[in-house]
Formats: structure tokens, sequence, C-alpha cells
């Protein structure tokens, strides 16, 4: 029960400041049950609540800010917490108890949590305010700064650290010519050493960004619009620039805690005790506004989300504390991977530093360890897959030699160290703290997901996770083939075999080859074959293999009768098209539904009836809608410009040469799509494969939504595309799903296995150089594609499978009845009830 | 070559070409008592016919499944629910208690 406000005795709890660690903190006084008993009030100063900072930058590449949000919907009106967005704090009254919002509301207090955060720290530099300077914090920057980039071609970021580069990596996105201004001999100078800057440097630098080291930055240019033209750096020299981005750490936002009395640093930051109790004990300072226990002030979210559980623990009368943290950290930035680790400077007495660098492959890798072998910290750049197992051994002597953990695999690297090697209490996630133990007493990513939060902060344990996970079988497809289904489609590309049996007699598992195979890997080999277009896919042997709907052409129903699904592209149909299916299904006594894919369904036709009724919709223009296929099915649409008010873009047109483009592509599981006329989105791309919405400037493109069992939203992989630009993009999409996804994997669990990242390198950035090939595939599946249901119907060989009963080919199924409901038929189920013998 | 099936003990009746049966596929036969019957040819060229009800669902639909084999048993798994029937005993290899009733099958 939510507590009501005011009431006698219900303690307050204002919380100020709800970043990230705020909002853990919320989250952590719920999962106590401290929000039942308390009165819990919120004073955010954002526009919106807590968001995602760590993923900030993935605004640019499409997340929206409701995506970044971390409030789980619900969440405040579930535990009763009133939240104030837009209203900061502006004094608090420690002897009254009261905290004071701008707004002029006061709350008073019992218990007030201070998670103010940081401040962007801008050095005094004369021309720090121009027109055109930035900093890199929130959401609101980001659009101003997406907003300034439209009308400028160049940027420069002050700071070379982990954020600076980030946001040169943005300005680049956006199209600047972009420069990275350090004071430092090298970039990111907190986290790597000297041998690790420069293997980032030459990097970044191929990248096509600026970087200038050793430089400070004296003043900004200003010109007579009192907008930023340039800056002079220390060395003398002058760099033109439009925007300069300052990115020159942070300071925590301690402001009103001095006002109020509370002790603080000499460098700022709110003292706190172990339990993150401030110099008042009625008052706790949590994340990156707090000077710890140890003395330091802590700039990552892993610990401040430790410090958010100590508060909670401790206003709960649980005993807890926090005495420090690690400061490691995983970094993919502009696509080079970066982490350190534990001590990764070396500065524990008589440590040993083990390095292996490749400056051609931009691979630099270090480790600290102990004259005792113990492993006590380490950097790596360009690669660090290694990371998420290298990170929980620190502290501990590894199995295997430190050379052997840093060398590249082949060159006298042992076979990868699993994480098996790993003891029980090792911390695979540091940002949320859980350890092996705690994983693996779960079985699917989801779970642990849900149930340890491991994996949700930065996302850099999870790789290591799912080895963690238990596989099922040996990843095989079945009890025929060893193999995935990406592993069948390369072969059947590469080698280009085109019969099943050939593919089982010599890829086979030993004790299937010469075998039936079984139902699980025909229909993968069928569809296989069919995307790679090696023809009509009832020829030969491949009509073996279909499952009996693609048999048929058609889908059973419960009692053996089968339903006829028309494609109607994009859902839009002629009055003379619509009477047309009426007709039939009139004179066939179908039953007749709109189905959820905007078309048209008609159900209750025997197996015999099924070339009659297409030879009257071929007849009338209609195709097969591949309602039966692991296919491409609908693409939906909304009526968008052409009579819509807010339309900006002719969904309906796009829908339709969408759908016709794709229609029979085979694929490992269905394929939807949808596009809208704007962002009302009143066609569900978003809840779609691929999906596209209509902008002012072109089309946006989503991909990976799904309805169903598992709802996912879909994820933007790219902007304002013009009609080629989206349709090549959709087209190396499809193809790249369709030849590396498992057998029924639909594009969401693909793009959630495989990364949105790496599809978007592929797809967009063409990163494997496989976009020809991927193209080339596509035209060719629209060159050959050919209707189904016409070219059946002119083959009376084919046409000899439709028959109930194949001694007596006129005969219906007698056990295939129908009775009325509702002015329709529906399947009479009880002729199927054998005398004696009843349906299980 | 003709295929011929056994539908009570002894009697023999025809029921198509062998080559109405695509290797790895099978077909309904419609008994003289009204039963129906479901016929497969595997990729040796070994002919099977079972019932063609599928008893889980009532539906006369086994003969429309896909064959397969599985520890040197062929199989055919409904189109329905998906659960396998020996072609040579009629058991259900996913369910003990159930069993469709097996033909006997030759060529003449
Ligand atoms: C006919 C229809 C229901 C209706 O009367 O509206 C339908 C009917 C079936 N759906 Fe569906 N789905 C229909 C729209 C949908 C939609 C809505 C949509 O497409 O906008 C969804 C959710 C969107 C999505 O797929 O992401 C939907 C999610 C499913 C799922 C769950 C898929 C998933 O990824 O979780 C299945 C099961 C599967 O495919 O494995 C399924 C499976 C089926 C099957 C094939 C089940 C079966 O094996 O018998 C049904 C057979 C169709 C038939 O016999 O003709 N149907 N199904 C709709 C046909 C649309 C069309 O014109 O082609
Ligand atoms: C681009 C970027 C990338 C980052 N990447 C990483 C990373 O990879 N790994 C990592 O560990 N960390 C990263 N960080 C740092 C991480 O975001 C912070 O450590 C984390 O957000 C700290 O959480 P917090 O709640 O203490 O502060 P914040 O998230 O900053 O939240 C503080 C909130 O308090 C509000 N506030 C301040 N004063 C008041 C007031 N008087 N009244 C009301 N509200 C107030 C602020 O507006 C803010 O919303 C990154 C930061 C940025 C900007
Ligand atoms: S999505 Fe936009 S254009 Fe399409 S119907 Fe809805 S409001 Fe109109
Ligand atoms: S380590 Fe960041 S989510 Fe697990």
């Amino acid at each position: 029960m939510p507590n009501t406000p005011g009431a006698a005795n219900t303690p307050t709890i204002v919380l100020v400041g709800h970043g990230m660690v705020g909002q853990r903190f919320l989250e952590a006084l719920a999962e106590r049950g401290t929000t039942e008993r308390a009165r819990v009030v919120v004073l955010c100063e954002e526009p919106r609540p807590a968001y995602d900072r760590v993923q900030l930058t993935s605004y640019f590449s499409g997340r929206t800010p409701d995506d970044l949000s971390m409030v789980p919907d619900g969440f405040m009106a579930e535990h009763g917490i009133e939240l104030h967005t837009d209203d900061p704090a502006v004094a608090v009254d420690r002897a009254a108890r009261t905290v004071t919002a701008r707004s002029g509301a006061t709350f008073a207090y019992d218990t007030l949590v201070l998670a103010t955060g940081s401040y962007p720290f801008v050095p005094p530099v004369p021309g720090k305010d121009a027109t055109g300077c930035f900093v890199y914090r929130t959401i609101e920057d980001l659009l101003a700064i997406e907003e300034y980039a439209k009308n400028s071609t160049t940027g420069a970021v002050v700071g070379g650290g982990l954020l600076g580069l980030e946001a040169a990596g943005a300005l680049k996105g956006l199209g600047l010519d972009a420069h990275i201004v350090e004071f430092a001999p090298r970039l990111m100078p907190v986290q790597v050493d000297e041998g690790g800057g420069a293997a980032l440097l030459r990097t970044i630098e191929g990248m096509g960004l600026q970087v200038h080291t050793g430089v400070g930055t004296q003043e900004v240019v200003v010109g007579e619009d009192g907008a930023v033209t340039g800056m002079r750096l220390s060395d003398g020299s002058e760099l033109a620039t439009d925007l300069v981005v300052f990115s020159a750490g942070v300071r925590p936002r301690d402001q009103l805690a001095r006002d109020c009395g509370l002790e603080v640093g000499e460098r700022g930051g709110v003292k706190v005790d172990e339990q993150c109790r401030t110099s008042d004990p009625a008052v706790f300072a949590i994340g990156e506004c707090a000077l710890a226990a140890d003395g330091r002030v802590y700039g990552l979210v892993a610990p401040g989300y430790e410090m958010a559980l100590t508060a909670a623990d401790t206003i709960a009368g649980q005993e807890s504390a926090f005495t420090g943290a690690d400061l490691s950290t995983k970094l993919k930035l502009l696509g080079v991977d970066v982490a350190s680790f534990g001590d990764a400077h070396g500065t524990a007495e008589g440590c040993l530093d083990v390095v292996y660098a490749d400056s051609r492959a931009g691979i630099y890798k270090k480790l600290v360890v102990s004259p005792e072998g113990a492993l006590l910290g380490g950097v790596l750049v360009g690669d660090a897959d290694s990371y998420g197992m290298l990170r929980p051994l620190t502290g501990s002597v590894p199995p295997v030699s430190p050379e052997q953990l840093v060398l590249p695999a082949g060159a006298g690297a042992p076979v990868a160290l699993g994480p098996e090697a790993l003891p029980d209490d090792a911390v695979i996630c540091s940002c949320h703290n859980v350890t092996k133990g705690a994983i693996c007493e779960h079985t699917t990513l989801p779970e642990v997901k849900k149930c340890t939060k491991a994996g949700t902060g930065c996302g850099s344990c999870v790789k290591v996770i799912q080895q963690l996970l238990p596989k099922s079988g040996d990843g095989g497809l079945c009890g025929c083939f060893a193999k995935t289904r990406q592993e069948l489609y390369e072969i059947v590309q590469v080698l280009r075999i085109t019969s099943y049996a050939e593919l089982l007699d010599r890829y086979g598992r030993e004790a299937a080859r010469g075998g039936e195979g079984c139902e699980i890997c025909k229909p993968v080999v069928a569809s296989i074959l069919a995307s790679l277009s090696h023809g009509y896919i009832l020829e030969g042997e491949q009509a073996a293999l279909q499952d009996t709907n693609d048999h048929f052409l058609a889908n059973m129903q419960k009692n053996g009768s089968y339903s006829i699904v028309p494609r109607i592209p994009g859902g839009e149909i002629t009055p003379e098209k619509l009477i047309v299916i009426g007709e039939v299904a009139r004179d066939f006594g179908l039953y007749t539904k709109i189905t959820g894919g905007q078309r048209i369904d008609m159900f209750g036709a025997r197996v015999e009836q099924l070339p009659a009724i297409w030879a009257r919709l071929v007849d009338a223009g209609f195709e097969s809608g591949h309602a039966y296929g692991k296919a491409l099915r609908t693409v939906k649409s909304c009526v968008g410009q052409t009579w819509c008010r807010y339309g900006v873009q002719d969904s309906v047109r796009m829908a339709i040469d969408l759908e016709l483009r794709y229609r029979g592509l085979r694929a490992p599981h269905k394929l939807k799509s949808a596009v809208s006329g704007c962002q009302r989105e009143c066609a569900e791309a978003q809840s779609k494969d691929f999906g596209v919405i209509a902008t002012a400037n072109g089309w946006n493109l989503y991909v990976g939504g799904n309805g169903g069992a598992t709802p996912r939203h879909a994820d933007l992989l790219a902007k304002d595309l013009s009609d080629a630009e989206l349709i090549r993009l959709i087209d190396r999409f499809l193809m790249y799903y369709i030849r590396t996804a498992e057998r029924l994997e639909r594009t969401a669990p693909w793009v959630e296995r495989i990364g949105l990242d790496h599809v978007r390198e592929v797809v967009v950035e063409d990163s494997l150089g496989i976009g020809d090939e991927l193209d080339a595939l596509m035209a060719r599946h629209v060159a050959r594609y050919r209707d189904e249901w016409a070219e059946t119907l002119q083959d009376p060989e084919r046409l000899r499978r439709f028959v109930s009963f194949v001694n007596a080919p006129e005969t219906p199924d007698p056990s295939v009845r129908f009775m009325p409901e509702r002015d329709q038929i529906k399947p009479d189920l009880t002729v199927l009830t054998l005398e004696g013998v009843t349906a299980r | 070559m003709k295929l011929e099936l056994s539908p009570v003990d002894g009697s023999w009746l025809t029921v198509c070409d062998m080559d109405a049966l695509t290797p790895g596929r099978g077909m309904a036969a419609l008994l003289p008592d009204g039963r129906q019957a479901a016929l497969f040819r595997d990729r040796s060229g070994k002919l099977y016919a079972i019932d063609n009800r599928d008893p889980f669902t009532g539906a006369q639909v086994l003969s429309r499944g896909l064959i397969g084999s599985a520890d040197g048993r062929t199989f055919v798994a409904s189109p329905l629910l998906k659960q396998r029937f020996d072609l040579e005993t009629g058991r259900c290899l996913d369910d003990d208690e159930v069993t469709v009733a097996v033909y006997p099958v030759r060529t003449a």
C-alpha cells in the first residue's frame, strides 16, 4: 500500500536529484518495503525523470529520450512516490528540516538524500560562454548540440578523456569535422597509460578525428555576432571551429550542501561516512556528489549504485557500508574497445608489467601483476574481449601465465580461458556487483537480468553471462545436424548445394546420414534453398521438405481444412477485388475474416478445393499472400499523406513497393513490416521486423520489432533516408538476417543476440564488405519472384497432390464438416470424435 | 507398379501407382469401411501405411505430415501439433500411451 501523504507519523524521505543513482535509490527503497512505510518525495531538476546517462551518446544513433528512460512504467504510481520534475531544490533548512523547491513548494523531511550528481567543469577561459559553446551531460545538452551543428562544419572538443572522445565521435557522426584538444600528452590520461594512449591515438586518427595533445585551450575566439569562430591554443596556434564542447572533467554538485552548512571536501564533494551519512545524520549524499569515506569522489555509475544501496539499507535499519569501489571501465569508443581495471597504472609496490603491443593493429594490452603473480589490474586497447574474464580474476593468481593472457589467440595463447575457471564469488557484473554464483542460479539471460540486474548497466558483462548459462544440447540444429542454421546456410551457399539429401549425407551427423532427416531440419533447409533462389519451392525433392502448409500453399486448420490469404499489398484494395473475394468466399461457403495484418482470410476450404478457389483469385489478379510461409507476410500501411492531414510522405505507396519487392522471400522466420505516414505511427511500424516511419526529409528505418508473445520495440537503424537508400538498407538487413539467423529466430531476438551496433556496422557501414553480395542476392530474388499459386495452377503434375484421397480423387474428405455460427461456418469437431475414440 | 494395402486381415486393396507417392511425403487413401490410411514412401523406396487420424486432434491429417528418422526408426510428425508416430509400429514417440493402427503394404 502506498502511504498517504502527510498522514500522521509517516516519516518523509526527500530525494534531491533524480539521476541514475537517485533512481537506483528509489528502487532500493521499494525493494526494502520502505516506500510502504514512508512518504517519498523526489525533486528533479531536469524536465524528465531519470534516464541512462551512460548511454547518452546512443541518442545520436537513434535511441530516443524515451528509450533512455530508466524508470519502469508505472513505477512511481505503484510505490506512491511523488515526483516533481523540472523543479530543483533551491534551499535546505536543516534546523527546520525543510527543503524548498524552485516552484516555492516546501517539503518537511525526516530524512534527506542528496543525489545531485556533477556538473561539467568549464575552464575559465575567455569566451567560454559564447554562442556555440556547449557541455555534454544531459539530453538537453545533446538536443542543443544537434540543433547548432546543423549550421556548423567544424567542431572541437576540449578534453580527450572518456567523455571527450564520446563527444568528438558524436560531432563526427553529426557530419562535422571534429577536433579533440587534450592538455595531457595522451588521450584518456586517467584510464590508460602511455602505450595505451599511443595505440588509441593511431586508431582514433585513423577514423578521421583530429587530435591535438599536449596543448591547452587559452581562449575561445568569438566573432562579431557573439558566436564562436575558433580557439586559441597554448602553443600559439589557432584552431578554426564553429562549435566547442567542453569536456574537461566534472565537479560534484555540492552547492546546496555548502549553503546549508554541511561539510564538504577541500576539492568538493559532500563528505559522507561509510553509511553515506553527511555531517548531519538526517542527511545522506550518494552518487557523484558525494565524497566517500575513502576520500574519493566516484565519477562512475557502479560505485554510485552501491552507495544508493548502502543509504537505502541504512534508512531501513539494516547494516551496510560503502568502503570504496573498483574503477574498472570498459568502453566502446568510436568502435574501439578500451578497458581498464584494477590497478591499471601499476602503483602497487613491486608490481610488474606484462605488455603486448601491435601498433599496426592498434592493439595494446598491459597487465599489472604482483611479485607473487596475482593479477592486479590492466589496460586493454583495441581488443578488450578478455576484459570480462580478467576483471573477475583481479586479486587472484590466474590459472595460466600472464603472458598467455595477453597474447592473441594462436600465438601461444592457451585455448581461451573460459569463465568456468572463475570462482563462484568472482564479480561478473561490476555495475550491479553480481557474482558468478548468483548468475549461475539462473538459466536464461532475461531471467538473470530480471532477478539480479546483472547485464542491465553498461552491458559489458553480458558476453560472459551468456557463457555461464547452460547451452541446450550441443548447439546443433537437431538430431540430424550438429551444425547451426547459419553454418548450413554458408555451406549451401558456398558449395552450391542444391539438394537436401546431399547436405544430409555429407554434412549431417554420422548417424543421420542416409536417413530420412526430420521435421525440424527439412523445412529449414527448404527455406535456405528457397532464400538462395534455387527455384520454385515445390519443385522435385524440395516438395518433400516443406511443412504441410508450404506443401499445400495454404494454412491447415484444426479440422484438416485450409485457410486462404491472398496478398493485399499495403492493405490497399479496389472495390472490384473486394467483390471478388466476397464472391469466392460466398460461392465456396468459406468463413471470412479481416486479419490482424490488413488483409482478408477465408477459412474452411478442403484440400481439393484449393486449386479451384485460387483459379478464381489468380484470374482476378490476386497472388499468394504467403500466410503459410516463413516468408514476408504483410507490409501494413496507414493512409498517409494523400489523405491524412498529418501525413508527410506517401506511406501507402511505400508499403506497396516494399511488399511487392519482398513478397515470396523465404527467411528463418516470418517477416512483417509496416509504413506510417508520420510520427503518429498509425501503422505500428515499430512493432515490425522492419518498420518505416515518414519524416519531413524522407524515411526513418526501424528494425527488430516484434509483437507476439515477447513483444519488442524496434530500434532505429537510420534516419531521413531517400527511397533508394531505404530500400538498399532493407535489402541488406533482410539478406544479412536470412544469412545469419537461427531456425525460427525472428529479427527481434536476432538483433538482441548479435547486437544492434553490429547490425548497423554491417548493414549501414558495410563493415564486412559483403554489401554488394547481399544486394546481388536480393536483386536475384526480386528478378526471380513468381507467384506460387499461378505456377501451381499451370502444372498438372503439381496439382495432383491437391486431393483428399489418392485412390478417390473426386471424393471430399467426409471428416471435414462445418456447422453454422453467426451467419457463417465453423469446424464441426463432433465428427472428429470417432466412436469410442475421442480426440485427446 | 501398384501399391497395395491390407485394410482387414488377409485382404489386399489396390490403392495407386507407386509413383503417385513423392519420396519423403505421404498421401491419404479412403478405405472401404470409411477409415482413412496414410501412405508413405521413404528415400530408400520403403513403403508404410498407418491410420490417417491424428489421435491428438481427431483430424484426418497424418498423411500430410513430414517424415523423418531418429535412432533408426522412421516416423511421421503430425502437421497439427507435431507429435511423432513410428511408421512401422504406429507408436507415438512423444506419448507412450498413444498408438495408431498400422496397415500392411506391398507392391504388386
Ligand atoms: C490470421 C491471423 C489472425 C487473424 O485472424 O487476424 C493469424 C493467424 C495465425 N498466426 Fe498470427 N495471425 C495474424 C496476425 C498476427 C499478428 C498481427 C500482425 O501481424 O500485425 C501477430 C503479432 C505481430 C508479430 O508477429 O510480431 C501475430 C503473431 C503470431 C505469432 C507470434 C510470433 C512471435 O514472434 O511471437 C505466431 C506463432 C509463430 O509464428 O511462431 C503466430 C501464428 C499464427 C498461425 C500461423 C498459427 C498456426 O500455426 O496456425 C495462425 C495461422 C493463420 C492461418 O491459418 O491463416 N502469429 N499474428 C493474422 C494473419 C495476418 C495476416 O494477414 O497475415
Ligand atoms: C556521456 C556520458 C557517458 C558516461 N559513460 C559512463 C560509463 O561508461 N561508465 C560509467 O560508469 N559512468 C559513465 N558516465 C558517468 C555516469 O553517468 C555518472 O556516474 C552517473 O550518472 C552518476 O549518477 P548520479 O545520479 O550521481 O548523477 P546524475 O546522473 O548526474 O544525476 C544527478 C541529477 O540531479 C539533478 N540535480 C542536481 N542538483 C539538483 C537540485 N538542486 N535539485 C534537484 N535535482 C538536482 C541533476 O539535474 C541530475 O539530473 C558517463 C557520463 C556521461 C555524461
Ligand atoms: S501515421 Fe500519421 S500520416 Fe499515417 S494515418 Fe496516422 S496520423 Fe496520418
Ligand atoms: S558490468 Fe555493467 S552491466 Fe554488468
